[in-house]
């Protein structure tokens, strides 16, 4: 065998390393070939001319941070979904594919229950409404 | 398992003689730093191509949306204006790389390297012929996608750290929908999973044949939906058009680069184009055969590995161009529609999928739709796989 066990890794080392020295390289180029006037205006957050008004870094949309906690529950669950989909084929040769398959199932189950809270609960929406359906219909 | 190029050129009596005369030389035992030196060439090789790949995607994305729109496209820069994207590297190093005054400058020079890094560490998985793949891991699938949410993270902390607020609002409607597409796209790529029995692409791939009845696409109703499940979560994971939501120029100025010029701003571009290049690649790897040459052409020798390079990069590379194609002919979604697209149509049909394929492989012992419909046909083939 040519290669120790860790030895595969590498490449994943090299070609990060490659993607941080371009950037950096380049910008340290760019630094000692390309002008360097900064002046106060040039220097403003662009804000369509205007001057910036307040801070960007301020309090923002509730609608992002439901989506990231909807996505952390289905990343997990996909995540986990991996054995056990991995070893279905092998399992399904042996005769065992049903228990697997039941397995998968199940676990995908909760998935769909999720996806079905979320959604009776309007999370889902963009734009949610706090009014009820009957209302809306109405409006 | 754990295919890599050393252990394809391990193959031959060349390498062994050089390594044998190496550790004679030197009077230490020099294979390792054969490896070392064999992946370091193997990635030096694999970053300019795609940094080509890159610049010349730019070069296409202009000539293509050029002829869909009966314009001339650029033509000045060299023969058919090839080398235009030279000039704009040379352009841009040559500008003032401006940092906002308000912004938070060391996050603003990470997110292109987070982006860079993100995009090229995950070209170590993507299978470019049989022997050609840098690092065949076993979890090259989970890798991948691991790997790939860096490209992700770049961008929000690139709309983050500007301190800008169309920035801020594109970096954030980036990680929503970069977060959020990537769970159809995970579980469609897991229905192939299953078929496959493996998750390094090596395995995927030789589950699969050169010729189209073999791919997974075609292997049963639920992959063939889960293709098109998969290349439109893909499409949304780079941003690109229709779901060029952070970047909207129409609404967002430009997105979540606003503030970058410059160097910084030329790296998420090259970072984006080279990252269509690999959504295209994996699309190709799991669905439509991957590397596999008709017949298995070739053999195993250098022609064959040729062959193999050029099946896989024309199959991607018409993909690159379908991608480029729906830039210029499509609409940009309207942020809500995309969301309701991704959770309420994406993620169920994605889950149907996969458990529409376990079901298909427990009742038809693995069998494939062209398998069933033409049973003597497949036994006239020789059976393949």
């Amino acid at each position: 065998m040519a290669l120790e066990k860790l030895d595969v890794y590498w490449p994943i080392l090299i070609l990060m390393a490659f993607g941080a020295l371009l950037v950096v390289g380049a910008l340290i180029v760019s630094k000692i070939i390309s002008p360097q006037k900064p002046t106060e205006l040039k220097r403003q957050a662009y804000e369509c001319g205007e001057d910036p008004v307040g801070n960007a870094w301020a309090l923002f949309n509730m609608r992002f941070y439901v989506i990231g906690l909807i996505f952390i529950i289905f990343d997990v669950e996909s995540a986990l979904m991996f054995p056990v989909v991995s070893v279905f084929k092998k399992m399904n040769e042996i005769g065992r594919g049903g228990l697997v398959l039941v397995e998968i199932v199940i676990f995908l189950f909760v998935l769909i229950a999720g996806v079905a809270y979320c959604w009776r609960k309007g999370d889902l929406d963009w734009v949610r409404s706090f009014q009820t359906p009957d209302k809306e219909k109405e409006s | 398992m754990n295919e890599t190029i050393v252990t394809y050129f391990a193959k031959f009596e060349w390498y062994k003689s050089l390594v044998k005369a190496l550790t004679e030389t030197f009077g230490f035992n020099a294979e390792p730093l054969m490896v070392f030196l064999f992946f370091f060439l193997a990635s030096f090789i694999v970053v300019n191509v795609m940094a080509l790949v890159g610049g010349l995607g730019t070069y296409a994305e202009r000539k293509i949306s050029a002829d869909l729109q009966m314009r001339m496209g650029p033509n000045r820069v060299g023969p058919y204006g090839l080398i235009q994207f030279l000039a704009d590297g040379v352009k841009f190093i040559m500008k003032e790389g401006i940092i906002p005054k308000s912004a938070d400058t060391f996050l603003f020079t990470l997110a292109p390297i987070l982006c860079l890094v993100g995009v090229l560490g995950s070209l170590t998985v993507v299978p470019y012929s049989s022997g050609f793949i840098l690092s065949d891991l076993d979890i090259g699938l989970f890798f991948l996608i691991g790997i790939s949410s860096l490209v992700g993270l770049g961008i929000f902390l690139g709309g983050y750290a500007s301190n800008s607020k169309w920035a801020m609002l594109g970096g954030m409607r980036a990680a929503a929908q970069i977060i959020s597409y990537e769970i159809p796209v995970v579980i469609s790529a897991l229905s192939c999973v299953l078929l496959a029995g493996g998750l390094s692409f090596t395995t995927l791939i030789e589950a699969q044949t050169g010729f189209p009845q073999g791919w997974f696409i075609f292997h049963n109703p639920f992959t063939f939906i889960g293709f098109f499940v998969f290349f439109v979560g893909g499409l949304a994971e780079t941003n690109r058009a229709p779901f060029d939501l952070p970047e909207a120029e129409s609404e967002l100025v430009s997105g979540y680069h606003t503030e970058y010029s410059g160097m910084r701003f030329a790296f998420f571009a090259l970072a984006e184009y080279i990252e269509v290049f690999v959504v295209a690649g994996v699309a190709v790897a799991l669905f439509l055969g991957g590397y596999n040459v008709p017949f298995g052409l070739g053999g195993d020798g250098i022609l064959g590995q040729f062959l193999q390079l050029g099946a896989f990069f024309s199959k991607t590379l018409v993909l690159y161009y379908v991608v480029i194609w729906f830039r210029w002919t499509l609409p940009r979604l309207r942020v809500d529609h995309l969301m309701t697209l991704c959770w309420k149509y994406l993620t169920p049909i994605a889950i149907f999928n996969l458990i529409g394929t376990g079901f298909w492989l427990y009742g038809f012992e693995g069998k494939s739709l062209f398998e069933l419909l033409f049973k003597s046909g497949a036994a006239a083939t020789g059976g393949g796989h």
